[in-house]
């Protein structure tokens, strides 16, 4: 992982169109931040405004049509699809609304998922102690439908943190969770912060920004207030 | 983390797609197996009833050949010797030879050790007008049979006709009314009738028979004789005119023999007859087994393509199923940094173990199901006779190889699966 003065990631003059049966649609406009190693950042705005496209562009799965991306100083779109996708499994991490568990693995196997990536050695250790340390370590064997809403977003976060990558990417974490588990998520994402990991958290909830350490505000494609600002300051401005 | 924990923890989840790609593979081979063996079979069969045919028309043949040989043996046959000069064409025309040769031929045959003829009747014939009665009779002059030197005597077939006696054909004796016992003056010379013949319904109705030295004095050829009959001719083998010819020749070089009609020739004939239509019989046989064997082929040549193309459209139908299903899941694989190459090794090693357990299974219906229907459908053919085992290991290798094949273009659409598409819309 990397020191907390490290840029985690880095966009500039960030552009995505659409086109649509509507017409072209600037999904992403000029969107430019940049995210510390340490940095728990909430991504926030209205339905719509490109939070999601803008998530993807930045976990390399999302190529921008302008700007550039780096994550750890590195841009992953200059790399050819196949290098793209292992330069995701080591570096970043993701977590979903739906948590996106694969239905006929077990707890531990979804967690073992990543390994796939192209991991050599056997991450079963490392997945074993994060599933003790998110308190499902009594559950390894259980397949997802046999386990709770907040359990399976644990199961997630634990997938999204095998291979100890610089940054986590997580799209409504909490958007299914109670206030309880939700409380959970973001815990621990602020632990993986705190322990020099970077997060970039898409929310609607309000918590959720609370529990970030700063926020970022995007509204019709566009970056408002400032590039970054502290969660809470929009709201007392 | 094995991909092949994913893909078989996959199959347990989605056991009835599984179970239906295997299903269709099992099938597939299973059509493709009957197929094969029902032409096999078929083909075996045909050859099997060929051969006993062949077999036994062989044997028939040979038993005819074998009764033929006796009752050749023990009937003999008739040649007649005429001057090596004489016109055939003349002999087949008038009845008779118009040269002649010496009596003492016969004499000369008689006297060696010629083991293929029996009896031996010289006679000198030609066809005259009866003055006395205007009437064309033929007149043959014999003298009973030339005794063969080197034989136990026979009993003679014809008797001789004594001198100064005729014997006269039904015709003439019918229409002249003449009878045994009557005189009647032939060209001017007295004779008694010996005997008189019943009808015969041939030319010997109108012949006259006369003692040998009487007519060639009568007809001033004196020692002369135009024909020398022998009979009961015994041969070993089928080509009897040859041999009796080869034997000849060596002592009566100055002749020729032609063979008269005879019941063993009839029967030799109608044996040859036999053959020829036996020989038919098995080359039509053949050549309906030839025409079914190809009309199998042109069938199978389609069947096995329409079946084919049907498990192989099949097992990609279910192929496109599953991957529609784990659209989701090839999203989030490809987003945590799984590769292409692995998304795809994923669905083809599942359709390739489809192909495999398809494979299998369909060998072992086919195994189990054959001793029961192997009567009905297959001729009653050993299994073994029909599929050899390189075909049980070349189905077990191909099924899989069908099935990667079929799953090929499902499982590139999943590899290529764009995850920000994926992800961005659900």
């Amino acid at each position: 992982m990397t020191d907390s003065t490290q840029i985690a990631v880095k966009a500039e003059g960030l552009h995505k169109r659409f086109v649509t049966s509507e017409g072209e649609v600037h999904a992403v406009n000029d969107v430019s931040f940049e995210v510390k190693a340490g940095d728990f950042v909430a991504l926030h705005g209205p339905s719509g405004c490109g939070k999601s496209t803008l998530l993807l562009m930045t976990g390399a799965l999302l190529s921008p049509d302008e700007g550039l991306l780096e994550i750890a100083g590195e841009n992953p779109y200059a790399l050819k699809a196949e290098g793209r996708a292992a330069f995701r499994g080591e570096h970043v991490g993701f977590v979903f609304q739906q948590f996106h568990l694969i239905p006929y693995l077990d707890v531990l196997d979804n967690v073992l998922i990543g390994e796939l990536a192209g991991e050599k050695v056997s991450l079963e250790d490392r997945a074993r102690e994060l599933l003790d340390k998110f308190n499902i370590g009594h559950r390894l064997h259980h397949v997802p439908s046999k386990l709770s809403i907040g359990e399976q977003q644990r199961v997630a976060l634990a997938r999204a943190l095998l291979r100890e990558p610089e940054l986590i990417l997580a799209d409504e974490p909490t958007g299914n969770l109670d206030p309880e588990n939700s409380e959970i998520i973001l815990q621990h994402l602020a632990d993986f912060a705190d322990d020099g990991g970077a997060v970039i958290m898409v929310t609607h909830d309000d918590r959720a920004r609370a529990a970030a350490k700063t926020s970022m505000h995007l509204d019709g494609g566009r970056m408002q207030g400032g590039d970054q600002e502290k969660p809470g300051e929009q709201e007392s401005a | 983390m094995k991909l092949s924990r994913l893909v078989t923890r996959e199959i347990f989840h989605r056991k009835m797609n599984f179970f239906l790609t295997l299903a269709g593979v099992s099938l597939a081979v299973t059509c493709v197996l009957a197929t094969l063996a029902a032409m096999r079979s078929y083909d075996l069969n045909s050859d099997k009833i060929i051969a006993k045919m062949e077999a036994d028309t062989q044997a028939q043949m040979k038993k005819l050949e074998d009764d033929i040989r006796k009752t050749m043996k023990g009937l003999g046959f008739n040649i007649y010797i005429f001057p090596k000069d004489q016109d055939m064409s003349e002999v087949y025309d008038q009845g008779y030879a118009s040269k002649t040769m010496p009596e003492e031929y016969a004499t000369t045959l008689a006297n060696s050790k010629i083991v293929t003829v029996n009896h031996l009747l010289p006679s000198l014939t030609q066809k005259l007008e009866w003055p006395e009665k205007k009437r064309t009779v033929i007149l043959i002059g014999v003298r009973g049979e030339v005794p063969l030197a080197h034989r136990d005597p026979k009993s003679p077939l014809i008797d001789p006709v004594k001198k100064g006696e005729l014997v006269i054909g039904y015709e003439l004796h019918r229409s002249l009314e003449i009878k045994a016992g009557d005189e009647v003056t032939f060209k001017g010379k007295k004779f008694k009738v010996g005997k008189t013949h019943p009808e015969r319904g041939t030319k010997d109705d109108i012949t006259i028979w006369m003692n040998l030295t009487e007519c060639q004095e009568l007809l001033g050829k004196i020692g002369r004789i135009n024909a020398i009959q022998a009979l009961e001719c015994n041969c070993a083998t089928l080509d009897r005119l040859g041999e009796i010819r080869a034997e000849l020749m060596q002592i009566l070089p100055d002749t020729q023999i032609t063979e008269t009609g005879s019941t063993a020739l009839a029967r030799a004939e109608s044996r040859n007859k036999a053959k020829e239509t036996a020989k038919k019989q098995i080359a039509a046989a053949k050549a309906n087994r030839v025409q079914m064997s190809k009309e199998r082929e042109k069938f199978a040549g389609i069947l096995l393509p329409i079946v084919l193309l049907f498990a192989m459209v099949w097992i990609a139908m279910l192929a496109l199923m599953n991957v529609r299903e784990r659209v989701t899941e090839i999203g989030v694989l490809r987003a945590i940094g799984v590769s292409a190459g692995i998304i795809l090794s994923a669905f083809l090693s599942r359709a390739v173990l489809a192909g495999l357990l398809g494979a299998i299974a369909g060998v072992v219906d086919f195994a189990l199901i054959y001793p029961f229907v192997k009567e009905r459908f297959f001729q009653g053919v050993a299994m073994s006779e029909v599929v050899s085992g390189s075909e049980w290991i070349v189905a077990l290798l191909a099924a899989p190889i069908l099935a990667a094949v079929s799953a090929w273009l499902p499982s590139l659409m999943a590899a290529q699966k764009d995850p920000a598409d994926v992800l961005r819309h659900d």
